[in-house]
This record gives C-alpha cells, sequence and structure tokens, in this order.
C-alpha cells in the first residue's frame, strides 16, 4: 500500500497513543476543553508529524515547509500533543493548556505558538485559508513542491463558507490541497446524522471537483497511502474522508457525542464516575501499550 | 475660509464643481501599488468592474482571482494569501464586505494579523436608487472595534487614490470606505496626507466650534461653513482615517473651540462621530453634536434627496452648529 515497513508503522502507532496520552494528561490538568475529536485524529497527526509532512520541528518558519491549516481548532490538543513529540517545544509545556499566558490557547492562536500555520477555533474558515496559501504559492512557483494541508471536521460541513472554499479549489484546479476530514459522525448537539445529514459526502465533494478517498482514520498505512495518492492527483485538489472513532482508545467513551465538549472529571457519569475519569482514561491507554505490533498482526 | 495648508481645489466652493467616483481613485491607485510591488494581489467577488478592480485584473491578470459571489471565502482566501507574503486588496459592495463576513475578517485576518485591505465600495446612503438592503450605514462601526483593523474613509477620489497606496505598505489589516456616486473633488495631488493624520480643510479666526467629519459628505460641511462664514466661525477637520484617530489634533481643536459638530454619512452610533466622542469626552468634554443617520434603514432615491431627508444635508449642519453654539457655557 504506502509502502510504508512495519516498523514504521509501528512506530507511528506508538507515537499516536502517546499523543492520546498527552491529550488526556492535558485535559485533566486544564479542566476544560474537548475529548472525543483529538483522541479520534491521534492516528492522522501521528501519520502527518512523523511521515507525511515535509517540516522541521527545529525551524518552524521553514520556507519549504508543507503548510497544516487546522480548521476545527477545537481538536487542538491533538496537534499541541504531535507537534510536542515531534519536537517543536517541550512536553512539559503541554500541562500549560488554556492556562493564563500559555503558548496552548484554547483554540490556537499562530502568534502565541511557532508552528501554527492559522489561528482558528470559529468553524468553517480552515479550507478557504489553506486554498488562498496555495493559490499565492501558484503566483510565485508554478513547480511548487509545497503541500498544503487542511485538517476538517464533519460538522463544520455545515458551514457555507467551507463550501464557497471547496468551490474556489475545485475551479482553480488546486492539485496540492489536501483537505483530511475527521468524519466522526458526532457534532456538540449529537450524531451529523441527527443534526444536519451530510451524506452522501463523498458524493458531495466529488461534484465540487474534488479527488475523493475513503479511508480507516485508525489505519496507519491507509492513511499514509491516501495521502501518498492524493499528492500525485495532478489536475484537481484531494479530499481524504478519514473514518474515524471519536474518542478512540478508551472503549467506554468511543462514539458517544457527549464526550464532545467535555474533558475527563466532567463528562458523563453514567459509565464512570467523575472523579475517577482521568485516572481510568489514562489507565486504558497505558494498557494499550504493549499490545501494539503493528496493524498487520 | 479654505485652509492653505490643505491646498484644496481651486474650485470647490464652485455651484458645479469636479465631481468623480471614490472608487475610480481607488482603482488608479491599485493599479500603481500593484506597479511598485509585485507582492500587491487583488481579489474580487463578481464586483470587479463596479468596484474599479477591472484596471488592475487587466494589466495583472496572474494576480488576480475571481472569488464568485462569496465574500466569506473573499476574505478567508485573501488570509491565506497574506500568510504567503501576499499584500491581498479584496472587493465588494461594503453591504456584503465587510457587512457579510465580519467574522472572518475578524478571526482569519485581524486575529491572525494578516495585512488585508478591505475595500467596501458603494458605502453610505448615497447609493441611491439600490434602496436600503445595498446601502452600508453601519461599516464603520463594525470595522473600527475589532483590534488591529485600520478604517480610512477618503473624502474624494484624490484622497481615495493616496489612501489605497498608502494602505499598500502600511503592513496592517485595513478598511478602505468607498462610495458610488460622483462626489465633489476637494482635494489636490498638494494636499497633505498620511494614515492617523487629520487635516484642516477650513479655518475662521476665532473659531466657536470645530466640525470634524470624513467621506463625501464634508463637501455639505464646507457650504455650512461657507453660508454661517458672517455668523458662526468654524474650522473643518477631514478625519479620514478613523482608526487609528488623530486624538492629539482632536483633543486640541475641541479645547480651542470649545463645541464640536461631527459629520459622516453612517449611523450615529458607533461611527466616526462615535469615535471623536470617545476623545472628547475624556481629554476636554465640550458639547458635541452628531450629523449621520438616526437609527433608521434607508430606502429608493436619488443621493442628494436621501441625504437631505436623512439629516445629512447642508441645512442640518447650520442647525447643529447653531445647536451646539447655544449649549456652549
Amino acid at each position: 500500500m504506502s509502502g510504508m515497513t512495519d516498523e514504521q508503522v509501528k512506530m507511528i502507532e506508538e507515537k499516536a497513543l502517546s499523543i492520546r496520552e498527552s491529550i488526556i494528561e492535558m485535559l485533566i490538568e486544564a479542566g476544560s476543553g474537548h475529548t472525543a475529536g483529538p483522541l479520534g485524529m491521534a492516528d492522522v497527526f501521528a501519520t502527518l508529524y512523523f511521515h507525511a509532512l515535509r517540516h522541521d520541528s527545529k525551524n518552524p518558519d521553514w520556507a519549504e515547509r508543507d503548510r497544516v491549516v487546522l480548521s476545527n481548532g477545537h481538536i487542538c490538543p491533538v496537534q499541541y500533543a504531535a507537534m510536542a513529540h515531534a519536537g517543536y517545544f517541550p512536553l512539559e509545556e503541554l500541562k500549560t493548556l488554556r492556562k493564563f499566558h500559555t503558548r496552548l490557547q484554547g483554540h490556537p492562536h499562530r502568534e502565541y505558538l511557532p508552528g501554527v500555520e492559522a489561528s482558528s477555533g470559529p468553524l468553517g474558515s480552515g479550507l478557504g485559508q489553506a486554498v488562498g496559501m496555495s493559490i499565492a504559492e501558484r503566483m510565485d512557483n508554478t513547480q511548487t513542491q509545497k503541500f498544503f494541508y487542511a485538517l476538517l471536521s464533519d460538522g463544520e460541513h455545515d458551514c457555507g463558507v467551507m463550501w464557497e472554499a471547496a468551490m474556489l479549489a475545485g475551479k482553480e484546479k488546486l492539485h496540492n490541497i489536501i483537505a483530511i476530514v475527521d468524519r466522526n459522525n458526532i457534532q456538540i448537539d449529537g450524531l451529523t446524522s441527527d443534526i444536519m445529514p451530510l451524506e452522501p459526502l463523498h458524493e458531495k465533494w466529488a461534484a465540487f471537483n474534488w479527488h475523493v478517498q475513503e479511508v480507516d482514520g485508525h489505519g496507519i498505512a491507509a492513511i499514509s497511502a491516501a495521502i501518498d495518492e492524493a499528492k500525485s492527483v495532478s489536475n484537481k485538489p484531494s479530499v481524504i474522508l478519514a473514518h474515524t472513532i471519536p474518542g478512540k482508545g478508551i472503549p467506554e467513551i468511543e462514539r458517544d457525542y457527549r464526550w464532545h465538549g467535555d474533558p475527563p472529571g466532567k463528562g458523563p457519569t453514567d459509565k464512570i464516575p467523575a472523579d475517577k475519569q482521568g485516572e481510568f482514561f489514562l489507565h486504558e491507554l497505558r494498557s494499550l501499550r504493549g499490545k501494539i505490533t503493528g496493524e498487520h498482526e | 475660509m479654505l485652509s492653505e495648508s490643505a491646498q484644496l481645489h481651486a474650485k470647490i466652493l464652485d455651484t458645479s464643481p469636479e465631481a468623480i467616483p471614490l472608487r475610480n481613485g481607488f482603482g488608479e491607485g491599485l493599479v500603481e501599488a500593484a506597479r511598485a510591488d509585485k507582492n500587491v494581489v487583488g481579489l474580487c467577488a463578481d464586483l470587479t468592474v463596479s468596484t474599479r478592480m477591472e484596471a488592475f485584473r487587466n494589466e495583472f491578470p496572474d494576480r488576480f482571482v475571481e472569488i464568485g459571489v462569496a465574500e466569506q471565502s473573499l476574505a478567508v482566501t485573501a488570509s491565506g494569501m497574506a500568510a504567503m507574503g501576499k499584500i491581498p486588496f479584496m472587493t465588494s459592495y461594503a453591504m456584503f464586505s465587510p457587512g457579510r463576513n465580519w467574522e472572518q475578517i475578524r478571526t482569519t485576518i485581524c486575529y491572525n494579523d494578516r495585512p488585508v485591505k478591505i475595500v467596501g465600495s458603494h458605502a453610505g446612503i448615497s447609493v441611491g436608487p439600490d434602496g436600503g438592503t445595498h446601502q452600508a450605514i453601519e461599516d464603520i462601526a463594525i470595522m473600527r472595534v475589532i483590534p488591529r483593523m485600520v478604517v480610512v474613509a477618503p473624502c474624494d477620489s484624490v484622497e481615495a487614490k493616496k489612501a489605497t497606496l498608502a494602505l499598500a505598505t502600511n503592513g496592517s489589516p485595513s478598511y478602505l470606505r468607498l462610495a458610488r456616486e460622483k462626489t465633489p473633488v476637494m482635494t489636490t495631488s498638494e494636499t497633505p496626507f498620511e494614515i492617523g493624520k487629520a487635516y484642516e480643510m477650513w479655518r475662521a479666526d476665532m473659531p466657536q466650534v470645530v466640525i470634524i467629519g470624513c467621506g463625501p459628505v464634508l463637501h455639505n460641511a464646507l457650504r455650512a461653513a461657507q453660508s454661517l462664514a458672517n455668523d458662526i466661525s468654524v474650522v473643518i477637520l477631514n478625519a479620514h482615517t478613523i482608526k487609528p484617530l488623530d486624538t492629539e489634533t482632536i483633543a486640541r481643536l475641541a479645547a480651542e473651540c470649545g463645541a464640536v459638530v461631527t459629520v459622516e454619512e453612517h449611523q450615529i452610533a458607533g461611527g466616526m462621530g462615535s469615535a471623536v466622542a470617545e476623545v472628547v469626552a475624556r481629554t476636554n468634554p465640550v458639547p458635541i453634536e452628531f450629523i449621520g443617520v438616526h437609527d433608521v434603514f434607508g430606502q429608493s432615491g436619488k443621493p442628494d434627496e436621501l441625504m437631505e431627508h436623512y439629516g445629512m444635508g447642508v441645512s442640518h449642519i447650520i442647525d447643529a452648529l447653531r445647536r451646539v453654539v447655544k449649549r456652549k457655557k
């Protein structure tokens, strides 16, 4: 598939697990923030920061870097954790999430943290910024090697501006745009299928003149292969619908939309009492370590 | 009398002064700015001709992006282009941009600190026959309240051109307010223009009132000052930059004259007059009268009819001057 070795896949799976542990530790310390989305996207972020991206964590302003625009800023704990594990800043700093004077704002601010390309939070606006970056790059360099990644949620497909940007990217045939959609089927008020049905999502994107792929958002090799295929498309932008499980890694909260916006300790208590949630989540994740032997097992 | 240092147009007070739309000055300025800096780019939301971006598009087709009727996309795309080092000018009608895309401007342009230039044409009630849906009379308020945003409302086409050139190099998110109609040319190429620096257009001896205004409606202020010349002595200050406001000059003139009349083609709430009042109240409180739209929507009509009906005509300014003088202690 991706040309990744089993060792590479295993290494990234372990990074994803470390990222998940960091996410829970950060949220416990912060006492607020989103749990389900960041856990669900850990495998995609690990694949990006430890395999797919052209970047330099010690030189975040490197002009030739790929650009990553996180549109649904509320899942920033996963980006912060991935960046810290990739060496952008010390792991210890993760515990400052959402605190006064932190570089790790509750929703990311590019001026606070080098390596964040665009401040985000209000949904729908990330794709268009990546589109603008790609258009500007083409004006200067038609042979560019840069890729422009836009990380999107499924819920923000409700926003008109996102489709405006999708239309523009299709019109402009921006082949170096790679959008990755966190298709976890939940949003704050419930299931996307109840709140605002998105299907047929694949066909919608295709109708906007995008190259569309669907992958298991927890399959490292599959994600990597999809990104490789997206990079090879030369006449249209690419979108990867990554089917993810919100809360992935902690079976007791997986797929439960009620965990969209709450941190451990403040989530639903029908399965785990509030005061046990943080400890329990970390235990669950740590018990996975040692079980990882590569997805081919 | 006309302030000599302003070097204003010789026929400014003729019965039929030369008249050119503000947007034309923007169009000329943009081409000039683009010739000077290859990073100047243009984006438009399906109004390229009427916002006067056409000349730029024709000369620099590779630096122009047609966004379609999608003003939110206009803002976020411009932000992304600025992230790669461009100086984007994005145009539409003020009612749609910044009217429709305020949050995208706040988050992706100002919060992100990207030097995008938001050019809102057809601002004000003088858009006329198109009616209330197209008359942006809240734009100054919603732009000046956002941190980092520079807000400029030029008085004529000559000043609009200067403002365009100045904003191309100021490095900040900026809003440029333009108008559709032909309006009197009041200034010349010699008239001073600097962002953040207001200047006097008119000064009588021993002034009793300072009129602080912006935009084409300043011409009505000049007419009012002229007709009251033997009665009330006036200074007229062109506060073309509403943010950053020239607080030093405004505070000094409020102290010197002891009364203020603000004049703008905008809602009284939140506009330039409000910005002036914020300064005067904390520096040298004196009576203020406000000329502008009184918390209502506009309607179809000829520009002059509408300006008169909604209280921004010469007679309204004269009345305000008389009122404010009476209020002085």
